[in-house]
């Protein structure tokens, strides 16, 4: 059974059609990289899933629940869906350790001293131990988005979305993100990221979209795809990456 | 002739001067507190808040900023008692700060929420936070953050406006003022004097709301 179903889902803004039906299922502990060209609607797709964004016909169901039909709670979907943003946003009238510490205290209700030993250790796990107290305007832009990675996954989410979560980095920073993530994925947590690293799109993901024009116009297994693209737009796409 | 001034004749009046600036003190501490309070509900209201008590917060805001605030003073104080709402000067005072800077200190901190940037929002929404929530925990003290000094400057104006509250005899700085040169016939000296207090004052508390900043906002 797939951990994210989604079917049919349509998208538009005023006369702009952006998603025009599209249809995927994503299994638990998949790493799910969606490429494609800007405006073919990736973003937009990811961002149904949490409920960022309203859709007008189609489903989304996240273990189980319904995305958007008005039943289930948006905040109970959110407490299972993780998300990491291109610009980091991250709370700057708090420390990295407060920022990991919000949700948890505020949503879960947990107590102070147990969020704080697990925002301890979350930025261990992202490589930034030691800097609990530092405020992101203090932080490099890789070491910002490595204290928002260790803040959606303190809510223990079971699928972590991530929208271009490298594409406001400098060059030189980009990896020490893309480590957090592929250690991620290696733990088995579910990752959907729409990305432009093609690379570790490849070498790290278990699946591959490509959209276009607003539809899923070819998944697969990445290594496979990136070596015989089976559309000529994904081909056309592909090599003018490299 | 010369002017032979003497600020000897004010000496026996000192007690009239402390009363005054005691009271000074106090209209503007409190008056600054229950309007920053009011300020931020208002706020609220017209960002977070359901539309119909937006609309009636831009109404009031509307309503208290394009009228004189001596006007509002007296239609509270010689006003509502003809429908039996009768207060005394210093309660009228009080009410009529809190109402003014209320008004004012809405839109203040409006701007400033409205500057905070929507993926904020967003990511509050992603951690399964409420509104309420995403109001109170990552806006709020944003919104103060980028709008402190206009607050600032307009608690110092509210404190300084302040002397018009004599106008109904609330017996504050400028009325102490008003009553020692009516007695002694002083009045450069004793306007001179109160001058130079009030700018004493205001720059104490430009320095006491600098001390608060300090205190409260992360450095950096």
């Amino acid at each position: 059974m797939s951990l994210v179903s989604i079917k049919d889902v349509r998208k538009s803004y005023g006369a702009n059609e952006v998603l025009k039906g599209v249809s995927l299922d994503i299994k638990r502990g998949d790493v799910t990289a969606i490429i494609g060209r800007s405006g073919s609607g990736k973003s937009t797709l990811l961002r149904c899933i949490n409920g960022l964004e309203t859709f007008q016909s189609g489903s989304i169901a996240v273990d189980g629940m319904a995305v958007g039909d008005g039943k289930t709670d948006l905040r109970t979907l959110r407490r299972h869906v993780g998300m990491v943003f291109q610009q980091f946003n991250l709370f700057p009238h708090l420390t990295a350790g407060e920022n990991i510490m919000l949700a948890p205290t505020v949503v879960a209700k947990e107590q102070k001293g147990e969020a704080r030993a697990m925002a301890e250790s979350l930025l261990e796990k992202v490589g930034l131990e030691g800097k609990f107290d530092a405020y992101p305007g203090q932080l490099s832009g890789g070491q910002q988005q490595r204290v928002a990675i260790a803040r959606s996954l303190a809510m223990r989410p079971t699928v972590l979305l991530c929208d271009e979560i490298t594409s406001a980095l400098d060059p030189e920073l980009v990896n020490e993100v893309l480590r957090v993530v592929e250690q991620l994925a290696s733990e088995g947590m579910t990752l959907i990221l729409v990305t432009h690293e093609m690379r570790f799109a490849r070498d790290v993901g278990t699946k591959l979209v490509f959209m276009h024009h607003g539809l899923v116009h070819e998944e697969g297994d990445p290594k496979a795809l990136f070596a015989n693209p089976g559309t000529p737009e994904l081909a056309q796409f592909v090599g003018g990456i490299h | 002739m010369l002017y032979q001034m003497n600020f000897g004749d004010l000496l026996p009046y000192w007690q009239v001067l402390a009363r005054g600036l005691l009271f000074t003190v106090v209209l503007t501490l409190v008056s600054t507190v229950a309007g920053i309070f009011v300020g931020t509900a208002g706020a609220w209201a017209r960002t977070f808040g359901p539309k119909w008590a937006g609309t009636c917060v831009s109404i009031y805001v509307e309503l208290i900023r394009n009228t004189p605030f001596i006007v509002q003073l007296f239609f509270i104080f010689f006003g509502l008692p003809a429908i039996g709402v009768k207060m005394g000067e210093a309660e009228a005072a009080f009410l009529a700060m809190t109402i003014n800077l209320g008004a004012y200190s809405t839109e203040i901190i409006r701007a400033g929420i409205q500057a905070v940037p929507y993926g904020h929002l967003e990511a509050g929404s992603s951690l399964a936070m409420s509104r309420w929530e995403i109001f109170r925990h990552i806006v709020l003290k944003q919104a103060f953050m980028k709008v402190y000094p206009a607050l600032s400057s307009q608690i110092v104006i509210v404190m300084l406006g302040s002397a018009v509250v004599s106008q109904i005899s609330a017996e504050d700085l400028t009325y102490a003022a008003n009553y020692i040169q009516s007695r002694n016939f002083r009045a450069f000296e004793v306007y001179l004097v109160v001058t130079g207090i009030y700018l004493a004052l205001a720059i104490a508390l430009r320095a006491l709301l600098r001390g608060i900043a300090r205190a409260v906002f992360p450095k950096g």
